[in-house]
């Protein structure tokens, strides 16, 4: 063994480490990234995942302020985000509308009688043609419109507790739309 | 008040560890005697101030102190006291708390055992550790502080513990994991010691061998209760997922479970001397990597309930001083280690050494599948998944050859063996074991090759290892516990392959639509839904099913899984009813009301699949016997011999 392959773990490392901080530094663009940002949601026609035969378009979303919430039953992170949405929808007026996203229909609804259907209204994309149009890159991503479907922020990764305090609560309040304070809350 | 004082010995803990890393690492001079004293104090102290901190998080749990943030964010009033407890770890802020708390107990278990080291290598090690121990407490201090207040808003009740985790195996889990990955500081720390005080002899080897083995075992356990854990509590019927938080916890098992191997030659043969320092450094580098990649968000996952990119980059810069520092230092001081200590094909080096190969070229998979969507991601900007299939394509023949390899460990003697040693492992064993593993393999449904080859492999791994210890008994020579663990761990192995192989191809599922009264057959096994009521536990109200299940010629008994919903957030969880037994589980979960009382109901027949996880629990249990080992008992005795005289034949047992 010579002096010099005593480096090769370090190189193997500086590797590891080149390839995390490139990994890690994508997450400011994963933060705001879409040039969709205060441009008006796009024009869509999507099914209902209840119903196929009834479409839904960009018009039947606009009038009060909405989240728009990508998800799919692949997507684990998903299944971590679905409490949070479910408080939402509890918690809330905005207006939930979910795109199942490359997903199986008969898997979507099972999950939602799963764990619960925080949704006014869910729209299937099973092939990601409605993705690309709004610049997904995966699961989950949530958007937040006004009531004129002007997208004022862009989620990529879950909404959790803190996006919800920190980023999405505060913008909602300016729409109008506060938290209730649900008896249950209290409990005692 | 409390919160503060929780602040405080936070903070006091830091600048000891700040202290003790000074002395422990320049205390070495001629006259550093005291210096060398005041290490060992003040790591005491900071063990004193870290569980101070975590009993204060408890206490503000117990008390449901919602003024704390991060009280308000994980507990509820209505939570059952011993939830409130392990609600401390249940969120990102406190389990990394108990993380600190769990560091610092290995570190005063060090300081318990230095008298079995030089005072000076001791205080290296205890030096490398309060450094760690600082990085960790000024991660917490700085970025995840779990005392932070919420004043004036604070609110009245708490959002409630993720329901996921509301559960006895998330009570036990992350501290058991926690034991592990920590664990393999102290390792990692007498590597660093060792390069440092440049004794690279067998006797370090020794000394770091119990520490890995019970961290080891830790980790064994930890990740066997996580896919215990996924497996009941999430209702798909899965106990391994190839999610990335798995793949973190599941490296460094593999490169503790290559160094453990590593470590026994360099101490009996006194060789691999080079290569065992790299797996040290490793193991620990892979938890820290673990870390990273579990809470930064660079990978999403199910465990990715709180991520925040402040937190990665600082994890990132400590991963790159730990990990750059520990190589380079290995760089420049690892070689000339070598000894010239040969052996032939026919040893247990040699095996060994296959040992090591497969167990690493394992690792570079996982860490490959885990990585490679980052990279992937970093190169074009767009994303792609490695999923399960990739993982098993490379798992199944490397787990194989692994068994084999296993087989043959009793009947090998280190240095070379003859040919008369191993001939009866492969004319009487092996056929034994292919009968044996073929009959299994006849009565299962569908018979596939590989379940076969796992199953007359693990056959070949036990009757190999009972033919040795029945040779043994025999010729009533006595039975080292070392040997005895080891022993253990490798028929613990052999089970989690049969299990693994059986229950990832017997299983049936099946998905019904049931009405109370209606019957229906899972295999042989007659199910019927009897009815629905509502139950209330303490934070949730649940729709509970009742079944009565009847196995062809065995006793009826009932089923009651449960769909929850939980109060405080609303959330709803399927609570699967399982029958556990020892050669197989049933397994039912609730799916969706489908009107008129009807209900989309999942049935799950799992053939063995306790076995993956007693074998865990068997391999476990041999790490921590083999410590108990003589051996390492009469440390204390031999603490006098030179510090440089580590010729291989004055330490081998």
């Amino acid at each position: 063994m010579s002096r010099l392959s005593l480096f090769i773990p370090l190189g193997v490392f500086a590797l590891i480490l080149v390839v995390g901080w490139f990994g890690f530094s994508l997450d400011d663009r994963r933060q705001m990234p879409s040039a969709l940002l205060d441009k008006p949601f796009p024009e869509f026609a999507a099914p209902s995942l209840y119903d196929e035969a009834r479409i839904v378009t960009r018009a039947d979303i606009l009038g009060r302020p909405t989240l728009v919430n990508v998800w799919a039953t692949w997507c684990t992170t998903c299944k971590a985000e679905h409490a949070e949405l479910m408080r939402i929808a509890e918690r809330t007026d905005v207006q939930l509308i979910g795109v199942n996203y490359k997903d199986d229909v008969a898997k979507a609804q099972r999950w939602l009688a799963d764990f619960g259907d925080p949704y006014d209204m869910v729209v299937v994309d099973p092939d990601g043609v409605l993705g690309v149009e709004l610049g997904v890159t995966g699961a989950p991503e949530t958007f937040l419109l006004d009531g004129e479907g002007k997208i004022l922020y862009k989620r990529v990764a879950d909404v959790n507790r803190r996006i919800w305090r920190d980023e999405l609560a505060p913008r909602l309040a300016q729409l109008g739309i506060v938290e209730k304070d649900l008896p249950e809350r209290g409990g005692r | 008040m409390l919160a503060e004082f929780g602040q405080i010995s936070l903070a006091c803990a830091a600048c000891l560890a700040l202290a003790a890393a000074v002395t422990g690492l320049g205390g070495n001079g001629a006259r550093g005697e005291l210096l060398r004293r005041s290490t060992v104090s003040m790591v005491v102290g900071q063990f004193v101030f870290a569980t101070v901190a975590f009993a204060v998080l408890v206490t503000a749990f117990v008390n449901d102190d919602f003024s704390v943030e991060y009280v308000a964010n994980n507990s509820n009033s209505l939570l059952p006291w011993y939830y409130k407890v392990s609600a401390t770890w249940g969120g990102h802020e406190g389990s990394f708390l108990l993380w600190i708390v769990i560091m610092t107990l290995w570190m005063v278990a060090v300081v318990v055992r230095r008298q079995n080291y030089p005072e000076r290598f001791a205080n290296r090690v205890l030096g490398v550790l309060s450094l760690l121990n600082l990085g960790f407490l000024s991660f917490a201090f700085f970025t995840s502080n779990p005392f932070t207040r919420l004043i004036p808003m604070t609110p009245a009740d708490g959002a409630d513990l993720n329901p996921l985790l509301q559960d006895f195996g998330l009570i036990v889990h992350p501290p058991l994991l926690y034991v592990g990955y920590v664990g393999l500081a102290v390792p990692f720390a007498f590597a660093v010691a060792a390069l440092l005080e440049n004794r690279l002899d067998a006797a370090w080897s020794r000394w770091s061998r119990p520490w890995t083995n019970v961290a080891w075992a830790a980790l064994t356990l930890g990740i066997a209760l996580g896919s215990w854990w996924a497996y009941y509590e999430l209702g798909w019927g899965g106990w391994w997922f190839w999610d990335p938080v798995e793949n973190a916890s599941f490296m460094p098992w593999l490169a503790a479970t290559a160094l453990i191997h590593s470590l026994a030659v360099t101490e009996k043969r006194g060789t691999f001397k080079s290569w065992t320092l790299l797996l040290a450094i490793a193991a620990f580098s892979l938890s820290l990597l673990g870390a990273f990649i579990v809470r930064s968000g660079v990978l999403t996952s199910v465990h990715a309930f709180a991520v925040d990119p402040e937190r990665g980059s600082y994890i990132l810069a400590f991963l790159a001083l730990v990990v750059g520092g520990s190589l380079t230092l290995y760089a420049l001081r690892g070689g000339g280690v070598r000894a010239a200590v040969g052996y032939k094909f026919m040893s247990r080096e040699f095996f060994m050494l296959i040992n090591n190969v497969i167990l690493v070229v394992s690792l570079a998979v996982v860490l490959w599948g885990t990585l490679a969507p980052i990279g992937y991601e970093v190169v074009t900007g767009s994303r792609i998944s490695i999923g399960v299939p990739f993982f098993n394509m490379f798992f199944v023949p490397l787990m194989l050859a692994l068994a084999a390899a296993v087989a043959l460990v009793p009947v090998l003697n280190w240095k070379r063996t003859r040919w008369a040693a191993i001939k009866p492992a492969f004319t009487y064993a092996l056929p034994l074991a292919v009968v044996g593993g073929g009959l299994a393999v006849f009565f299962s449904e569908p018979r596939l090759v590989m379940v076969a080859l796992a199953l007359m492999l693990a056959a070949w791994i036990v009757v190999t290892h009972a033919f040795d210890v029945w040779k043994r008994v025999r010729a009533r020579s006595s039975i080292p516990l070392s040997y005895a663990g080891m022993t253990l761990a490798h028929l613990g192995f052999a089970m989690t392959v049969v299990g693994i192989a059986v229950t990832s191809t017997q299983s049936v599922e099946a998905d019904r639509r049931m009405a109370p009264g209606d019957q229906t057959e899972l295999g042989t096994t007659a199910v019927q839904f009897v009815g629905m009521q509502q139950v209330r536990g303490p934070n949730y109200v649940a729709d509970q099913g009742n079944f009565l299940v009847t196995p062809a010629g065995g006793k009826p008994y009932s089923l009651k899984p449960e769909k929850r919903r939980y109060l405080a957030r609303g959330s709803i969880m399927t609570e699967a009813a399982i029958n556990p037994g020892f050669m197989s589980d049933t397994y039912i979960s609730l799916g969706e009301p489908l009107g008129d009382g009807a209900w989309a109901v999942r049935l799950h027949f799992k053939p063995l699949v306790r076995w993956v996880w007693f074998g865990c629990l068997l391999m476990a249990l041999g790490g921590v016997i083999a410590v108990t080992d003589k051996r390492y008992r009469r440390l204390r005795a031999r603490q006098d011999t030179p510090a440089h005289g580590g010729a291989a034949g004055q330490v081998s047992a």
